[in-house]
């Protein structure tokens, strides 16, 4: 299926959103402003021709000092006879697809797709680790690579490389279960105060190297 | 006479110990990366480190005696690294293996600990990308020297 | 009496090695205790809460249980060795004391404490 196949289903079903096709050598890219994200994916996952049931990946692409500085990518994959969506009479054909959108620097928000492909939970929190992109109305947005005290989002373009820290060798003996979840629940009100712009992440120095 | 022949006996018996704790050098199996593949290698068929001593890899730090610390370090796991090595009872040793254990390696950046010598103690270094599992052979031997020369402390 | 003196010999053996090795690593090993070397193991993380957890009370019955009928297989294998000399009074004696405890098991089967299956047992 092409590219203007997917596009001709995606206008007829959502119709206020702006798609764009992206060139790309190896599988139909669209490009969607990001206040369409939830709905394009909704009609992505259940309309009968498109059946994209499966949710391969999300990850970001910053290509700071340029605007919009964030460019999130989605790929999707539908997965043939082996999986036919609930509702629709027969298979689509097996193939694939990537979602782009664009945010800018300033106002890294985006609606998160759990509602629509559960399985996006960790990678979308690993690009708000990794990139400080939020996501809004995501259940559990809290760091996932990073330790959870970290300062700053690294694989941004204006993080430092080096960056000449001690190694922590400590960690408490035993944690009360209490201590615990209270832990998990400040990490979810930490990032839910970067998301509401009252903490700014740290966009580390203006420039590359310490 | 007596006097004689007391420090040849504590000699005798501390080379003794020492020659069993070199004899049977028991690893905590801490492969963390690629090293790790050359560690399992060195320990399988054809590298064979069970005629040096070190029969199985422990699952637990506390039937061990070293570790071997096989693969980059990340910030996130030094705690981890340093609970492992707090968990080893005395006599222990460590082993850093490869060049990202031993000083970061390749990776100079904000997620790698520069060297696994800011978290614990280490005896021998051996150095390489990874090693061959004869280098790391030659690192447990150096270690079995090492152990040799050590004095017993009361 | 002969026969026995090699069992004995591997006895005093198997403890001599065994004891031995204790008394050795005694004097011969090192001794330093810390706080974090007596923790909990939990693969390097700080171990969650508190380890006594609360466990079923089916394992309590299987093991009442078990205690009760292994006392009885003990009683039983005395008497499978002298059976010809006790005869065959011996042999009703020994199947009412079977009759009685059988009576018992019947009772705990029915009441439920062999079926994991429930949320909540006999």
């Amino acid at each position: 299926m092409t590219t203007a196949s997917v596009l001709e289903v995606l206008r007829t079903v959502v119709p206020d959103a702006s798609f764009e096709e992206a060139a790309s050598a190896d599988m139909p890219t669209i490009i969607v402003d990001r206040d369409h994200v939830i709905e394009t994916c909704r009609a992505l996952r259940t309309h009968p021709d498109l059946q994209f049931a499966l949710f391969v990946d999300v990850t970001a692409a910053d290509v700071w000092p340029k605007e919009p500085r964030f460019e999130i990518v989605y790929h999707f994959a539908c997965l043939g006879a082996a999986y036919t969506v609930e509702g629709a009479s027969a298979p689509a054909p097996a193939r694939r697809v990537r979602l782009k959108t664009r945010l800018t620097g300033a106002d890294p928000v985006v609606d998160t797709v759990t509602t629509v492909y559960p399985a996006a939970g960790w990678p979308e929190r690993e690009v708000f680790d990794l990139f400080g992109v939020t996501f809004r109305d995501h259940p559990d947005l809290r760091r996932i690579l990073m330790p959870d005290d970290w300062q700053g989002h690294p694989l941004r373009r204006d993080y430092p490389v080096q960056v000449r820290k001690d190694a922590p060798s400590w960690s408490p003996i035993q944690i009360t279960a209490e201590e615990f979840a209270a832990s998990v629940k400040a990490q979810r009100e930490q990032s839910d105060r970067q998301a509401a712009g009252t903490v700014q992440g740290p966009t580390g120095r203006g420039g590359r190297g310490t | 006479m007596a006097e004689l022949e007391i420090p040849i006996l504590t000699t005798t018996v501390e080379k003794m110990v020492q020659w069993a704790r070199r004899s049977a050098i028991w690893p905590v199996t801490f492969g963390l990366a690629c090293c790790a593949i050359e560690m399992m290698a060195m320990s399988c068929g054809r590298y064979d480190i069970a005629r040096f001593g070190a029969e199985v890899f422990r699952g637990s730090p506390r039937q061990s005696d070293l570790m071997i610390v096989a693969g980059r370090l990340s910030r996130k796991m030094a705690p981890v690294l340093r609970r492992i090595y707090d968990q080893m009872p005395e006599p222990k040793w460590v082993i850093s293996m490869g060049a990202c254990a031993s000083c970061g390696g390749v990776f100079d950046n904000y997620s790698i600990v520069q060297g696994v010598d800011q978290v614990v103690p280490i005896d021998v270094f051996v150095p390489g990308c990874p090693p061959r599992p004869e280098s790391l052979i030659y690192g447990i031997v150096q270690l079995q020297r090492k152990i040799d020369k050590q004095r017993m402390s009361a | 009496m002969n026969g026995f003196v090699a069992i004995l010999i591997m006895i005093g053996l198997g403890a001599g090695f065994a004891g031995g090795s204790v008394l050795l690593s005694q004097f011969l090993g090192p001794r330093k205790p810390t706080p974090e070397k007596s923790a909990p193991y939990e693969c390097g993380m700080p171990p969650v809460g508190d380890a006594r957890e609360r466990q079923s009370v089916k394992f309590y019955l299987v093991a009442m249980v078990f205690l009760l009928f292994d006392i009885e297989v003990a009683f039983l294998y005395p008497w499978a060795i002298a059976f010809r000399e006790l005869g065959l009074f011996g042999f009703w004696q020994v199947l009412t004391f079977f009759a009685l405890l059988s009576t018992g098991y019947v009772y705990v089967w029915r009441r439920g404490a062999f079926d994991w299956s429930k949320e909540r047992g006999a």
